[in-house]
């Protein structure tokens, strides 16, 4: 274990060399990569160390550093890769592809705007764009989180009751490019964490196809099996913070991360780094006598429902923040969100820090003074332009 | 030799136990993917294969879940992606020292048009994969559309006047690569497809092979007829049969006759030439092109291609 200051990045990286060392015993690692800011220093990185039975491939794009991670997975393999924005556009195929032949890829995804027009900054609208892909989403608040759940990922990913990709995803330069003091486990720690891997649909040398035709029943059955393995996620996942903790002394967040919220009256109901914002505000707020609360989304696929719908069990005025659009709807997590608080309640949607803008505790304090003042819920609200 | 073309049904002791293509497959008569991966089976033999596979015509052969018409495992890639697939496989067999051998098997529109750009960086990093592209110069799987790989005049659903694009060259395009092997094949001269099969199985690093492949379907000519199509383009010149090492050493494996009747007999035996009504004299003149760019690669200096 040792303390380093180091990016996101950095932190993706490491956590990801870690886990394919910790694979050197079974098939090894493979990983398909290539660049796209602000994730390119993870993938430097990982092609600047060695890894015993290990392989990192230089592809043409990011729809082939899917395809590597989906051929060496099925060949047993433990595979990372990482991308951002445009780049998961244009892996999108072979994300789902992952999704559906249910192969253990844990990519870190660094959330950055979809262009054109062309901005680098933090925007969740990205991996968002890929909640329906079949993958589990998580989105951190800290490098210490990311490089945490990047470990935690593998465990989850090629867990026999799931073995469904994982998504870790990151604010773009909030965290990407920020370095903190983050906690690296040693080795050995990291080898009794991580089980070896073994596939049960690995490719051999039986005569079967992987992916070939269905019909429509048989597309209902996989789909269904899908489906069954990411809502066993929420189960399961108890046991991987578990087993965690027992490895390296520190517990990853739950699903849903709650602050302040037992007799709270107005409720924040934010995802990454906003969250961190949002107790800012929170705190100000109460010294203010506003009881206010926050509810940070961590686990995005699956929905944490049941955790959502405790904790907004007889809030009357919630307001949830988008760092994404969803035209002709509002922001992703409202639509998401929306039908889980109490009947009759206000939730009403903010579209805030879009394209990368700050989102200050001044921001916030302004959705709780528009939240306060609500009769009902109406349009979603943009905060820049104040519509 | 035994007849390949009997839908995998004929054996001999010489053939791998489990047939590369499986009798019972839904392909259509007169296919000459059939016919190719008969081929590949014997030449395979006792070697352990994984093949990729991306949409085409030879994934539906496989069949539908949970059969498979392949005696070898298969994986369905997405359209683009066989190369890159491949990949992940011929590295963790490489990593385990795995002696499996790593094949793609895929179409003309999986190779030249929108897997190019994954074929290319996969041969780039010189891959320890075996290419086949087997080219039956038409989107078959959707009803008969255009490819870059489909020739010049031929008919086809988006190409209702004839093709006015020459067919691309993907042989010179994979050599340029300067990849380990690159090379076309006929199926009407089957010791040079066996040959073939073998050398590009037993060598390392990325292997290219293109494989003239007939379909009747959409050439709308007798499934019966194949052989002889493919023979004819290798006569008149139309099909160059050629093998190229590490990008520079270019053989020219079955030296045409440049017939005039053969080219004619190629047109006027497929509907996809007669219904657009394309004539052997608008197709002599990119045919002599062709030659000359390759004697002039081969260094042999003659500026006449025709005898």
């Amino acid at each position: 274990m040792t303390m380093q200051l180091i990016s996101a990045n950095h932190a993706s990286a490491a956590a990801a060399t870690l886990a394919a060392r910790a694979n050197r015993k079974a098939r090894g690692f493979c990983s398909g990569v290539y660049p796209i800011t602000p994730q390119t220093e993870c993938i430097e990185q990982l092609c600047a160390v060695e890894i015993e039975k290990g392989s990192v491939v230089r592809v043409e794009s990011e729809h082939s550093a899917m395809a590597v991670c989906i051929g060496a997975a099925l060949s047993g393999a433990r595979t990372f890769t990482a991308s951002s924005s445009n780049g998961l556009a244009y892996m999108a195929e072979n994300v789902f592809t992952a999704g559906f032949f249910r192969l253990p890829v844990v990519m870190m995804a660094v959330n950055r705007t979809l262009g054109p027009p062309w901005n680098i900054w933090v925007d969740h609208g990205d991996t968002l764009m890929l909640r329906d892909s079949g993958w589990i989403q998580l989105y951190c608040e800290d490098n210490q989180e990311v490089h945490d759940s990047i470990l935690l990922a593998f465990r989850l990913a090629e867990d026999e009751r799931i073995l469904l990709p994982v998504m870790v995803c990151q604010d773009a330069f909030v965290l990407s490019h920020t370095m903190m003091m983050t906690d690296i486990p040693d080795q050995a720690t990291v080898d009794a964490f991580l089980p070896e891997l073994n596939l049960p649909h690995r490719v051999t040398d039986k005569p079967r196809v992987v992916g070939g035709l269905d019909f429509p029943h048989q597309t209902e059955m996989h789909r269904k099996q899908q489906i069954d393995a990411m809502s066993r996620v929420i189960g399961l996942y108890g046991e991987a913070q578990n087993a965690f903790e027992r490895h390296f002394g520190r517990r990853p967040p739950d699903p849903v991360v709650p602050y302040r919220m037992d007799d709270a009256e107005l409720v924040i109901i934010s995802m990454g780094t906003t969250a961190s914002t949002a107790r800012l505000a929170v705190d100000a707020a109460r010294e203010r006598g506003i009881r206010a609360g926050a509810l940070r989304l961590r686990m995005f696929r699956p929905l944490p429902e049941p955790a959502l719908r405790e904790a907004l069990a007889g809030k009357r005025r919630v307001a949830v923040i988008d760092r994404n659009s969803c035209p002709g709807l509002g922001g992703i997590v409202w639509g998401e969100v929306r039908g889980l608080a109490d009947p009759g309640a206000v939730v009403q949607n903010y579209l805030v820090g879009l394209g990368g803008g700050d989102i200050r505790p001044e921001h916030i304090e302004r959705i709780l003074e528009d939240l306060a003042a609500r009769r009902q819920a109406g349009e979603p609200l943009f905060m820049e332009s104040g519509e | 030799m035994n007849e390949p073309v009997l839908g995998g049904m004929a054996h001999t002791a010489a053939d791998r136990p489990l047939p590369l293509l499986r009798a019972g497959n839904t392909n259509c008569g007169g296919c000459g993917m059939s016919i190719a991966l008969n081929m590949l089976s014997r030449a395979i033999a006792g070697r352990k294969v994984q093949m990729v596979i991306p949409a085409c015509c030879g994934i539906v052969t496989a069949g539908p879940f949970p059969y498979s018409a392949y005696g070898a495992p298969v994986i369905a890639a997405t359209f683009a992606s066989a190369a890159a697939v491949a990949t992940g496989l011929a590295r963790v067999a490489e990593s385990n020292s795995d002696p499996t051998r790593i094949l793609c098997f895929a179409g003309d529109g999986g190779t030249y048009d929108i897997g190019l750009a994954t074929i290319s960086a996969a041969a780039e990093r010189n891959e320890d994969i075996l290419f086949v592209c087997y080219d039956n110069e038409i989107y078959g799987n959707t009803g008969g559309q255009r490819s870059s790989a489909t020739p010049f005049g031929a008919f086809t659903t988006t190409t209702p006047g004839g093709k006015h694009a020459p067919k691309k060259d993907i042989l010179a395009i994979m050599a340029a690569h300067r990849i380990p092997y690159a090379a076309s094949v006929s199926m009407a001269h089957p010791e040079d497809m066996m040959r073939k099969f073998t050398r590009a199985l037993d060598l390392q690093g990325f292997r290219f092979l293109h494989v003239l492949s007939p379909c009747p379907t959409g050439w709308k000519s007798e499934p019966s007829e194949g052989i002889e199509l493919i023979r004819w383009a290798v006569e008149s010149g139309l099909y160059p049969v050629l093998e190229v090492i590490d990008g520079h050493e270019w053989t020219i494996d079955v030296e045409p006759t440049f017939s005039d009747q053969a080219l004619r007999t190629f047109l006027e035996r497929q509907g996809r030439f007669t219904k657009s009504h394309v004539r052997s004299e608008d197709v002599r003149a990119a045919i002599d092109r062709v030659w000359l760019d390759l004697r002039a690669r081969l260094g042999a200096g003659t500026a006449t291609p025709r005898p």
